[in-house]
């Protein structure tokens, strides 16, 4: 009974992915490699082209996503980090509660979170318009459809999700190690560096794995704060299945997307140095 | 620990700092609750008003949006929780066949784009001949919310000293009383912090539930529906609402978190 | 950590897979090659005989319940004009406030359809376009018994009893109508605005928003070239997706926006924008700087659809209601709310009465609606406008990169 514990405990979830997960998986793959519009209908030519047509088409999106990504992830794990340390190492009894008011601005709807943004970002808003009156800022200034709301956006909208894995690691972090790190006369600076941060390496990926990828792939922020030149690859999706009906690009395109975040997760645990890439991501 | 008091205080300001700008479009929402808007937009400033506050629950639809929107965080919450935590616990714990299929499913579900686990997610209901209603939304709440609660579950058990539960089952504990006393509440945090993610996911989610919510309409389904004509102001008042009540919890836990320490 | 320095990893990297995992990915490419033979069938319908359709009708009996899907904000709070309908004909209704896009309404609406199962829905509401003409083209809609519609025939304007992209409204009746036309702020525009020209004016660099609609924004391209986009061309597609891609190259555009474009216009954030009659008469209401013309050139008007999809429970029911709405008091009612453009046109001399015996600021606004050109277009802003290029699927998969790869770079 010992021995099969672990497969009893792992089947609901286990059976929950497989049919919502795995099964329409392999139906889109098998769709990506179809030919045909949705009025005469799609045949299955296995045509590689699509993803070949995709990624030639799309590769500007495609690689500006993922900067764009890569931009907001370190951002956050600039931003998030700080806030993680203190909660889970000052924030005592009341830990939980700063991860609940961390976490509560999303319970409010998102759509109503970026109006909002839009509104306080307006050029002659009621932050912008204030500043450009005082002659701080030129009277072209703006933040609002540039490279900069759409990272930012991104930022702010993932935030939590860097925040919570960093803290989730750091809180076991038993402080006895630390304390032996100053009894050997390490400085502050010194003890967090070769003794808190590696301990807290798994809580970062776990926190960029759950932070890069979404934030690559996502459409809203783009679509809302961005400008002429900033679509991300997640529009170009959209746009060709609702409105196109382009269902074999858009499934070629979301696999590639996958498949490159796939590489670029393995990328980086290789750069971290972890053993098993994706056994690094459980930690 | 010792030294650098400043540095604790920069640091204490600094985390509210950034809660404060988590929460600022929250405060532009909740001034615009007030406004005494005379046509359908809700963009400019107009005048103080309560009304919107009595006619709360005058849009029906809306309402009944919000309810199921909470519904739902609710269900989809609860079972992510119980079957993430035990999946979380299975890969963290032990070794056995099929780790490596599970970590990379997990990964899949998160890298999947939203608009992509919505749309495959329909095919498979509609082929299946299943109705897409609440139900549906829950079943696809759960399934993006997962990977989620599975890192967060795993990231915490693996640390669990199995020599714990050893003297625990010496002492004469059943298997279920050794996992409530002394495994659960080590891994507490891991699966609070999983539940809160997974409700804020659920409750806030758009594209995979306009996909699979048949005609149940959840809250922000409703409000992106409405942008396009003008967000009424009763929105505003729910999410200040929603908001006011976390935070009153949040100071109901802190006081409470005082008391016991 | 050099990898090769590490043997568990090294192992894993260059051990021959297993037996089982030899089978599981067999397993899994099995499956996958077995969904590789299903495609999807096409469906184009052919159009219905008169026969076929007098013999549908026939058979149709009351049930006594109707559900109405409908876009946000197209119906009172209160619902008024359905109370009085259950009223008046003992029949009870569900409204649902469920479409917000017409490409994902026909992206959730086609698979469920496709299977032949129904939509739970018997009045659907959508904008003439693609997306509806694809739920004509797959024969997803009911055609409607013209026998059983008086109030339609009645009381609609000529101008919604025949459009074309429904010639003699064979299986739509129009709810609801918009002009796309020019919105700009009188704060930062001084000038009357009355040419197309003025979108691509150079003076208003970085202040200019576009549809990021492809129909929308091909239509104005085309408009500013004098090409009629109903009889357009590929050609003449090519060519306004020239002039726009200058227009975007030139940094005058700030961003292709979908709704809301009027947020930034009322803002500042651009000056002048492609726009929606209706939006902008709702800011105008709010006393806001924001002026709406008809260009010149032309513009576009399109109309939102009340249809009967396939495989609805309620078909007759659903008729009832729809020319229901059509009553000018009912219609009148739904436009006070809605504010853009009515099928009926009597409505506008009701609303001047109501403004009559109202009083204060009711009659302020029941005035300003009866006057409004954005609500009641004169015969000259009609001439002026056209409706969006009618195209085979074929045609718009030549049209939609065009415009798309200027929206979406």
């Amino acid at each position: 009974m010992r021995r099969l514990t672990p497969y009893l405990l792992a089947l609901p979830s286990w059976m929950w992915l497989a049919i919502f997960l795995v099964v329409p998986m392999v139906a889109m793959a098998s769709v990506s490699l179809q030919t045909g519009n949705a009025i005469d209908g799609f045949a299955m030519t296995f045509s590689f082209s699509n993803y070949t047509d995709a990624i030639g088409t799309y590769s500007t999106q495609l690689l500006r996503s993922l900067l764009y990504g890569a931009l907001a992830t370190v951002a956050m794990l600039v931003i998030g980090y700080p806030v993680a340390y203190w909660i889970a190492f000052k924030g005592g009894t009341r830990k939980s509660v700063y991860l609940f008011l961390l976490l509560l601005p999303f319970f409010v709807s998102f759509v109503l979170r970026t109006i909002s943004w839009s509104f306080l970002l307006a050029d002659n808003g009621v932050l912008f318009g204030t500043l450009k009156s005082w002659g701080v800022l030129p009277a072209e200034f703006h933040v609002l459809a540039t490279t900069l709301a759409v990272v930012g956006g991104l930022t702010y909208n993932f935030l939590p999700f860097m925040i919570l894995p960093i803290y989730v690691a750091l809180e076991r972090v038993d402080p006895r190690v630390i304390e032996a790190a100053y009894d050997l006369y390490a400085s502050r600076g010194a003890a967090f560096r070769r003794v808190v941060l590696p301990l807290s390496l798994p809580g970062v990926f776990a926190g960029v794995l759950m932070t890069f990828v979404p934030a690559t792939a996502d459409p809203v922020n783009a679509q809302i704060l961005g400008g002429t030149a900033n679509t991300m690859i997640g529009n170009i999706i959209q746009t060709a299945y609702l409105t196109n009906l382009d269902y074999p690009t858009a499934s070629a395109l979301s696999f590639t997307l996958m498949a490159v975040l796939l590489v670029g997760i393995f990328v980086y645990a290789r750069a971290l140095g972890t053993e098993n890439v994706l056994e690094a991501a459980a930690r | 620990m010792r030294g650098g008091r400043l540095g604790d205080r920069l640091l204490h300001g600094y985390t509210w700092l950034i809660i404060a700008w988590l929460s600022s479009p929250i405060a532009v929402m909740i001034l615009f609750g007030f406004n005494d808007k005379k046509s359908k937009s809700n963009t400019t400033w107009q005048g103080f008003t309560l009304k919107w506050y009595q006619e709360l629950f005058s849009i029906s639809d809306l309402t009944v949006a919000l309810r199921n929107s909470l519904v739902i965080a609710v269900v989809s919450t609860v079972i992510t929780v119980v079957i993430g935590t035990m999946l979380g616990l299975a890969v963290g714990r032990y070794r056995f066949r099929g780790q490596g299929t599970t970590n990379f499913l997990v990964f899949a579900a998160i890298s999947t784009p939203e608009l992509v686990m919505g749309a495959s997610l329909l095919s498979l209901f509609v082929s299946g001949n299943v109705p897409r209603d609440g139900t549906t939304i829950i079943v696809a709440h759960v399934l993006f919310s997962l990977s989620f609660v599975v890192v967060t579950v795993r990231a915490r058990v693996i640390v669990l000293d199995p020599a714990l539960e050893e003297a625990a089952r010496d002492l004469g504990a059943t298997a279920w009383g050794t996992f409530r006393q002394v495994t659960l509440p080590s891994i507490m945090p891991g699966v609070l912090a999983g539940a809160m993610l997974s409700f804020a996911l659920s409750i806030d989610d758009y594209v995979v539930t306009s996909f699979v919510n048949g005609s149940t309409i959840t809250f922000p389904l409703w409000i992106v529906g409405s942008v396009k004509t003008g967000i009424p102001p009763q929105v505003n008042v729910m999410g200040t609402l929603i908001f006011g009540i976390g935070v009153l919890i949040a100071i109901a836990n802190a006081v409470a978190a005082r008391r016991r320490s | 950590m050099n990898p090769l320095n590490n043997p568990a990893l090294l192992r894993g990297m260059t051990q021959p897979r297993t037996r089982r995992d030899a089978f599981r990915i067999a397993g899994l490419s099995a499956a996958g090659l077995a969904l590789a033979a299903c495609g999807v069938e096409g469906k184009k319908a052919a159009p219905p005989k008169a026969d076929a359709v007098k013999d549908f009708w026939s058979k149709q009996t009351k049930h006594g319940h109707v559900v109405f899907a409908n876009w946000p904000e197209y119906m009172p709070e209160d619902q008024a004009p359905l109370k009085k309908f259950q009223q008046q004909t003992g029949i009870s209704y569900e409204y649902k406030e469920v479409i917000q896009e017409n490409a994902e309404f026909f992206g959730k609406a086609d698979p469920v359809l496709r299977a032949g199962q129904p939509l739970g829905y018997d009045i659907v509401v959508m904008t003439n376009g693609v997306q509806l003409q694809h739920m004509i083209e797959l024969g997803y809609v009911v055609p409607l018994d013209h026998s059983q519609i008086p109030n339609f025939l009645a009381n609609a304007g000529d101008k919604y009893k025949d459009r074309s992209y429904d010639p003699g409204n064979v299986y739509t009746m129009p709810y609801s109508s918009g002009v796309t036309g020019i919105a700009y702020n009188t704060r930062y525009v001084k000038d009357d605005i009355k040419s197309i020209e003025s979108l691509f004016d150079p003076k208003y660099k970085g202040r200019v928003g576009m549809m990021n609609d492809a129909q929308e924004i091909g239509n104005f391209g085309m408009i500013a070239l004098g090409i009629d986009p109903e009889k357009s061309t590929e050609a003449d597609w090519k060519k306004a997706g020239e002039k726009l891609k200058a227009q975007r190259d030139a940094g005058i555009v700030r961003k292709y926006y979908d709704q809301s474009y009027i947020d930034a216009v009322s803002k500042g954030d651009i000056w002048i924008s492609m726009a929606w009659s209706g939006d902008v008469f709702q800011r105008q209401l709010a006393g806001e700087p924001v002026k709406f013309v008809v260009p010149e050139e032309g513009g576009t008007i399109w109309t939102d659809n009340m249809l009967i999809p396939k495989g609805a429970a309620n078909p007759l029911d659903a008729l009832i209601l729809m020319d229901y709405l059509y009553q000018p008091a009912i219609a009148a009612e739904l436009d006070e709310f809605i504010q853009f453009v009515t099928p009926v046109p009597a409505v506008q001399d009701l609303l001047r009465e109501k403004a009559g015996a109202a009083k204060g600021g009711a009659k302020k606004s029941l005035l300003q609606m009866a006057d409004s050109p954005l609500m009641f277009p004169s015969e000259a802003d009609y001439a002026k406008l056209r409706n969006y290029t009618k195209l085979t699927t074929a045609q718009e998969q030549v049209f939609n990169p065009i415009f798309q790869s200027i929206t979406q770079a």
